[in-house]
């Protein structure tokens, strides 16, 4: 007897939308739940990862623009992060639904040299394209906000030592200010990743529209919820695969920061 | 509201919108914001009573209530907190329907839980179904403060926790050393100066609640959410107030409101965190 084979079969890639084309609706079992919660675990995933991924460059950019002296960046990056920061992140995928709705359905030939593709604005109205820029966007003010503050505890002694060795300009910037202030924006980084990958579970939870039932995992756990009218089973599940994968998260994160920190003494830290 | 409301397919633009404006719809949708405040300002002491509730589990000498305080504290670290509140509202909603199941009809012999559904005697049935409209919404919003108060009674109860671990160990030790007992030394020494230490994070909290007010929709009580929604959606000319689909405007309005709710929240904040670090021997106390 194999474990599940039949339901993996079925249903393992079913959130992208490979396998099974109905859900499960009657005699729903363990093994139906445990596979396509997992399966709806993908785009949690694949939101969070690529969010985060983007969002790094985007916020460090913020950070530097809102630590300028010069009022058209630091302006434009402080009102970027108050929006952001100061509104529910379900308002903004609302906003950016209904804005992305309104823009005329067009494509856009780009040529990329080797190949030329057509970007349709039309994926912007779905969620793979539309709720990862709003998660991006969200994640980046966030993470701008984090890394500002660090930015601004970097310790002078840190800089002074840097002119006095001649660095100056960008390598000053990549060798010691980069360095320093992510090292100390770190443990706070790591919790915005954290808030960030339990946000991914408001996408198709708010306005983007799961296209053929390929939703996230609280989609399916949801859905099981509402046809077995019993969440004892599909929550506790999802729950299980949450806390499986923030801890594989918050692993990766200390270990960056061991990286990180790795030629500070030990009894400094 | 106004007479020459009566027939608004004829009235000029200013008039047309101060009728718009004032429909009864209209005006539930600005109650509606008193609902989001409501649940603000009635969930924030549950919240705390939550979190000191955890915070006290967790400190406590008894081994097991220690663990349930770590377990209650540290869940929502790792699960997100829309998984909690979709639980908590069905378990909730159905575990407060079985008791009454079990206590008001005792000899009703089917199981509960047949197949896919759940059946209750008629009686157990929470609200009954006879009772009115307005005390479904009640009981619904009330479930809504009891799962708001849960989920963010855990972040409550990590950060009173980290606050009570970070009032100075020789404070403590003083007072012990005039003979104070376990309970006078926390009533006199350790809840009066943990505020200080919480502050920070319990503000961080406020503006977390704020911004998980919309999910109130999600659990199906007319919040302004769902009136945005309804007002805004595109009216054909079947209707007195035709119109597209406003909803990208009603939805910046209330973008405005909780940015104008978190702007004043922090300026509230800071005047606190001045007020209670007077006299204290912090660095914010000192100046």
């Amino acid at each position: 007897m194999s474990l599940c084979a039949q339901e993996f079969s079925d249903y393992a890639l079913r959130a992208i939308g490979i396998g099974e084309r109905l859900l499960p609706k009657h005699d729903i079992t363990l093994c139906d739940q445990f596979v396509l919660i997992g399966s709806g675990m993908m785009w949690n995933i694949y939101f969070a990862v690529l969010a985060v991924f983007f969002g790094f460059f985007l916020a460090t950019a913020v950070a530097l623009a809102r630590a300028s002296d010069r009022w058209f960046f630091r302006l434009p990056a402080k009102a970027f992060i108050f929006v952001i920061r100061g509104s529910p992140l379900f308002i903004q995928f609302f906003i950016a639904y209904e804005a992305f709705v309104l823009i005329p359905k067009m494509g856009i030939d780009i040529n990329l040299g080797f190949t030329e593709i057509t970007v349709e604005t039309r994926w912007l109205t779905k969620a793979w394209l539309g709720a990862l820029i709003v998660l991006f966007l969200n994640t980046s003010a966030y993470t701008a906000q984090i890394f500002h503050g660090a930015l601004m505890s970097v310790p002078k002694g840190d800089l002074e030592a840097a002119d006095a060795i001649g660095l100056s300009g960008f390598k000053k910037f990549r060798r010691i200010v980069f360095p320093a202030m992510l090292r100390l924006a770190w443990p706070s980084y790591t919790n915005e990743a954290i808030f960030l990958f339990h946000a991914t579970t408001l996408v198709f939870f708010s306005s983007f529209p799961a296209w053929r039932q390929k939703g996230d995992a609280l989609y399916y756990a949801s859905y099981f919820a509402d046809k077995t009218f019993d969440p004892f089973i599909p929550y506790p599940i999802i729950a299980l695969y949450f806390v499986i994968f923030t801890l594989l998260l918050t692993l990766l994160f200390s270990f960056a920061g061991r990286r990180l920190n790795r030629h500070i003494r030990k009894d400094h830290q | 509201m106004f007479e020459y409301c009566a027939d608004p397919g004829s009235l000029d633009s200013l008039q047309w919108w101060s009728c718009y404006l004032t429909t009864v719809k209209q005006v539930m949708f600005y109650k509606s914001f008193g609902t989001v405040l409501a649940l603000l300002f009635l969930t924030a002491p549950v919240i705390l009573l939550f979190g000191f509730g955890g915070a006290m589990a967790r400190r406590s000498r008894v081994l097991p209530l220690r663990w349930f305080g770590l377990a209650y504290s540290s869940m929502v670290r790792g699960i997100p907190d829309i998984i909690f509140f979709m639980f908590a509202l069905i378990a909730l909603d159905q575990g407060i329907e079985y008791i009454r199941h079990i206590t008001l009809c005792p000899d009703w012999t089917e199981p509960v839980r047949q197949g896919n559904d759940f059946v209750v005697c008629p009686q157990a049935k929470m609200p009954l179904s006879s009772a009115p409209q307005w005390v479904h919404q009640i009981y619904g919003f009330f479930l809504a403060v009891i799962g708001f108060a849960f989920v963010f009674g855990a972040f409550a109860a990590n950060t009173l926790y980290g606050a009570f671990q970070a009032v100075p160990h020789a404070q403590l030790e003083t007072a012990a050393a005039f003979g104070m007992s376990r309970a006078k030394m926390f009533r006199r020494i350790l809840l009066p100066q943990m505020w200080v230490y919480a502050l920070p994070g319990l503000s961080n909290l406020w503006m977390i609640l704020i911004k998980a007010t919309p999910l109130l929709f999600l659990l199906g009580v007319q919040d302004i959410v769902y009136w945005a929604k309804e007002l805004g959606g595109a009216k054909t000319a079947r209707f007195t107030y035709p119109h597209g689909d406003w909803r990208l405007g009603y939805f910046l309005v209330l973008l405005v409101f909780y940015l104008a709710l978190t702007w004043l929240s922090e300026r509230v904040f800071e005047r606190l965190t001045r007020r209670v670090s007077r006299g204290q021997a912090t660095m914010g106390g000192t100046t």
